[in-house]
């Protein structure tokens, strides 16, 4: 156990964590030519594509150090907010942290927040100045921010670039000079904890897992905690580039366990995994059953795709068990699925994933968070509110809690101005304001969870120009005037693009729903009136003409095929659109709400 | 039967809505002569046994080039090609080139056709499209061309931004005194990359008006049918015996050979298009090579060309043709396809024949869009 290191690494999206641990993998021998790609550890296309990472990852690596032989488990983790329960696991999985900073960008938000869980759980930080061989980089002032945040000596931090592999020699170094060796007691009951799992469709659920004391045997009949399930161990191993299987993963060390499990909703990350006939006293602390936040109707395109949309959720669920939906029905839209995502980028990835991989065009409508209703009958009883149409008669309302959050944002001062101008323009409360330098801010909010959903992420990064990191916190729910805004299309009300906003803002999101609406729906065969009401009042009003001409006027032989190729385009894209009355509406109306200010 | 179509692709002044391939430079005019020549030559086997009926001279404006280029054009066809005994041969001619002279050396030609691209008599309208000619020489050019030619097109240009309705209803009538059995008639379109797009970009001209273009469309519609014309493409009005033979072989799915820069081939599988730079095209052709891109189409690819082109046409889409040279599959498939626009009065099957009713014509491709497979 002496020579095991377990390690996560804590950076900002795009600060260069995923180069950096190819580097490292590269730097141990972990990975032949052959094998070689960027971005290894993150095997979805989405991941890939995207820059980011989803889903945690861990590896194995072999390295010789002054003649010693290590193991080290690098534990890679999503660097999305959407995802820090799955972080926080993760870091409770490892004794040490590498902290990467970009040497141009400096700390940030994200970073800061996974910072504060990694000292929590003592984690031993190893700072990492990374890109110090960019031309923008600015190593001095970037190591004062690292040196005044982690209180520790400017020579501690190791200067690196995952582009040539500057530094990773040194990286390693530390992570075997610094951070402690795992301590447990091979000899006590098992207790492991699991950071992730896996769907494999031969296999079933991969569970992966850090032992803190005992060990994993294959064979053993173990037990998790949470679930009190037990299930007989079928296979187990560390995990290198491919699963190495072994007779048993003892204390201090990561590995992966196969039980035959077929649906990932069993395997619940942060539980424990213990003996099943000498289980283990304390169960690792810090689970939670992860609530969804945002909630969404996800709808066939084609209304005869109802059942084979149940049967690809259904598997999707198999393989992420943090998406929650249940059947529902919409007067627009017909039956489809009001589903729970852990946020917006969660959302955004099972939409993408059930049309890549389950062939499924389908339309997903204004997201919502959930409300509280209370009616004056019963003033105590709170009515949860996942659906705008679920609101109550505003008549019986008594009142109606939102979510709130603590937002915590970082930007640069000359951005203070701007992004407190945001947050009070999405009902935020300043609570809290910190120069961290003189240059770097730390803005703390009081915000509801709703304006987070709406727009907020991209209006952030216009308005700091980029220079602005934000994480958040759940705080509970608090009062609120809200309302719905119903939209009428061809003057029939479309449920599914209604939505709670709060009073104040009610009349000015309706007209720019109405207007970016106008933008989105195609001109038809006749004027389609587009409204905005709340309750019986009309509060906007657009019209999207009749189409008069769609004919081009040369179709000669130079002419047919590009023709074809856009007829085509345009049949592909009506095709992706919904009737709903006599309306024809495209997918990406449905969303509309989210993107009044582009 | 089978067209050769030859791209000309040289113009005195860029005209400002225009997206065809063209150069105002005319310094390579001989080289270019020379490698349309070579061409043909070098593709003369594609035909096999096959007769032209039809030779075509689009452009660009191919009246900028000699009668005697053009004569050395038509040999080069009839010596590598078998040439049926009347041909369509047409050339795209602009009113500033046509002179009495030439429109005499022209009648002594081989060429028995004139597209002339009028597009309007009016001045106004001409300056706003940069066009090179005045609205004196339009008229002038076919008082003299109608004294030596039969079959004469010309083409007009409607919903031009600042003229009225009257201003139209006048270009029609005018172009109808002349007598001449065929007229093309174009929406002005913006198309991407123009002058003309820039400019109403930066607000300087006014968008077209799909409004007035429709009605505009109507007005010509009505006007010519008054007058015995057949509105046998959206685009295009003849007389009888007078529909293009050229153009309507490209929406009949007939094979063509495309000589030049930039122009388009087809023989019933494999679309090409030839390379639309003047340099690079003559440099190709004088090393023997073709510079043609090929691509070949799928069955469903063919069946949506069909359906394009086919509603635009007097012709329609012919329900057996469909069946018999694509399967049931899609002929079931376009009927019920076709069902909601039938139900709106947009199509209708006649005759086993699926056509556009005059509701639906300004509406053509959206509606041809939603019979595609795709």
């Amino acid at each position: 156990m002496k020579n095991i290191r377990n390690f996560c690494i804590i950076a900002h999206i795009d600060h260069g964590k995923s180069t950096l641990a190819d580097r490292l993998l590269d730097f141990t021998g972990s990975v032949t030519d052959r094998e070689k790609q960027d971005q290894l550890l993150d095997s979805m296309d989405l991941e890939r594509e995207r820059g980011i990472t989803i889903k945690s990852h861990a590896i194995q690596m072999d390295y010789e150090f002054e003649g010693e032989k290590y193991v080290l488990n690098l534990i890679d983790t999503p660097g999305h907010v959407d995802f820090s329960y799955e972080v926080s696991r993760s870091i409770a999985a490892c004794e040490g942290a590498l902290l990467i900073v970009d040497a141009a960008q400096s700390i940030q938000a994200q970073t800061i927040s996974n910072l504060y869980l990694a000292l929590e759980n003592d984690l031993e930080i190893i700072p990492v100045l990374n890109k110090v061989d960019l031309p923008s980089a600015n190593p001095e002032e970037v190591t004062d921010d690292i040196v005044e945040l982690l209180g520790c000596k400017p020579e501690e931090v190791i200067h690196a670039s995952g582009k040539t592999g500057f530094g990773v020699g040194d990286i390693l170094e530390a992570v075997i000079n610094r951070i402690p060796a795992p301590e447990g007691n091979v000899d006590e009951p098992l207790q492991a904890l699991v950071f992730d799992s896996v769907y494999n469709p031969f296999r079933g659920v991969e569970t992966y897992f850090r032992v803190i004391n005992g060990e994993i045997k294959k064979g053993q009949k173990i037990k998790f905690v949470a679930t009190d399930k037990s299930y007989f161990a079928d296979e187990v191993g560390t995990l290198k580039l491919n699963q190495i299987i072994k007779q048993s993963v003892k204390a201090g060390d990561v590995g992966y366990l196969i039980t035959g499990i077929k649906d990932a909703r069993e395997v619940k990350v942060g539980d424990t995994i213990t003996d099943s006939a000498n289980p283990t006293k304390n169960a690792i602390e810090g689970f939670e059953d992860v609530k969804p936040m945002v909630f969404a109707g996800i709808y066939p395109v084609d209304t005869d795709e109802f059942e084979e949309l149940r049967s690809s959720m259904e598997k999707l669920q198999l393989n992420d068990a943090s998406l929650v939906f249940a059947p529902e029905s919409s007067a627009a839209l017909g039956f489809g699925f009001r589903c729970g995502f852990l946020g917006m980028l969660h959302m955004e990835i099972i939409q993408e994933r059930l049309e890549r991989e389950f062939n499924m065009t389908v339309i997903t409508t204004v997201p919502n968070v959930s409300y509280h209703a209370f009616t004056r009958k019963d003033p105590e009883t709170p009515l949860i509110v996942n659906n705008p149409s679920d609101l109550p008669d505003p008549s019986s309302i008594d009142r109606v809690e939102e979510p709130y959050i603590k937002a915590t944002i970082i930007t640069k001062s000359d951005f203070v101005g701007n992004v407190m101008s945001l947050c009070i323009e999405k009902r935020g409360q300043i609570t809290n304001q910190t120069y961290l330098t003189t240059e770097r801010v730390e803005l703390s909010f009081d915000m509801p969870l709703a304006e987070i959903v709406f727009d907020f992420y991209d209006r952030l990064k216009t308005v700091s120009k980029g220079y602005a990191s934000f994480d958040y916190t759940p705080i509970g729910m608090r009062v609120s005037k809200l309302v719905r805004v119903d939209i009428l299309l061809n003057s029939q009300p479309v449920d599914a693009l209604s939505a709670l906003i709060h009073a104040d803002n009610a009349v000015h999101i309706g007209k720019k729903m109405c207007e970016k609406l106008k933008e989105l729906i195609p001109r038809q065969q006749f004027d389609i009136p587009i409204q905005a009401a709340i309750g019986a009042k009309i509060i906007s009003r657009e019209t999207t003409k009749a189409l008069r001409k769609d004919v081009t006027a040369k179709c000669y032989g130079g002419d047919i095929s590009r023709k074809r190729k856009l007829l085509e385009k345009q049949k592909k894209g009506k095709k992706r659109m919904r009737q709903v009355g006599n309306v024809e509406v495209p997918q990406e109306a449905f969303m509309a709400v989210l993107k009044l200010n582009d | 039967m089978s067209g050769i179509y030859i791209h000309i692709p040289f113009c005195k002044q860029a005209c400002f809505y225009c997206d065809f391939h063209f150069s105002t430079s005319m310094a390579k005019r001989v080289e270019m002569v020379a490698a349309l020549q070579q061409e043909l030559k070098l593709r003369k086997d594609e035909f096999k046994n096959e007769l032209v009926e039809t030779i075509y001279f689009g452009g660009g404006t191919p009246s900028v080039l000699k009668s005697e280029e053009i004569n050395n054009l038509i040999y080069s066809v009839y010596e590598h090609y078998r040439v049926s005994d009347n041909p369509e041969i047409t050339l795209e001619a602009n009113p500033d080139d046509l002179s009495k002279s030439r429109i005499n050396e022209m009648s002594q030609s081989k060429i028995n056709r004139l597209s002339i691209g009028i597009q309007s008599f009016f001045e106004d309208d001409l300056k706003l499209m940069n066009r090179a000619h005045s609205a004196i020489e339009a008229e002038e050019s076919l008082i003299m061309a109608t004294s030596q030619f039969d079959n004469i097109s010309i083409d007009l240009i409607y919903g031009i931004p600042g003229a009225t309705d009257a201003q139209w209803l006048q270009n029609i009538k005018k172009a109808l005194s002349f007598n001449i059995p065929h007229i093309s008639s174009y929406a002005l379109t913006v198309e991407p990359n123009t002058a003309l797009a820039h400019m109403v970009e930066k607000g300087k001209i006014a968008n077209v008006d799909d409004e007035a273009a429709e009605r505009q469309f109507n007005m010509l519609v009505d006007e010519l049918e008054e007058k015995e014309f057949v509105h046998y493409e959206i685009s295009n009005f003849g007389k009888e015996g007078y529909f293009s033979k050229n153009n309507t072989a490209y929406w009949q799915g007939k094979k063509y050979i495309g000589i030049g820069p930039s122009a388009h081939s087809y023989d019933g599988k494999e679309r090409g298009w030839n390379i639309k730079n003047n340099i690079k095209y003559i440099k190709s052709i004088q090393a023997n090579k073709l510079p043609i891109e090929i691509e070949i189409l799928t069955t469903a690819d063919r069946y949506n060309e069909y359906i394009m082109t086919g509603l635009r046409t007097i012709w329609g889409v012919s329900i057996v043709k469909i069946t018999k040279e694509f399967g049931e599959k899609y002929s079931d498939y376009l009927i019920q396809q076709s069902a909601k626009s039938r139900s709106q009065n947009l199509l209708i099957i006649e005759n086993n024949t699926i056509k556009v009713t005059k509701k639906g014509k300004f509406l053509a491709d959206g509606l041809a869009a939603d019979l595609f497979m795709v």
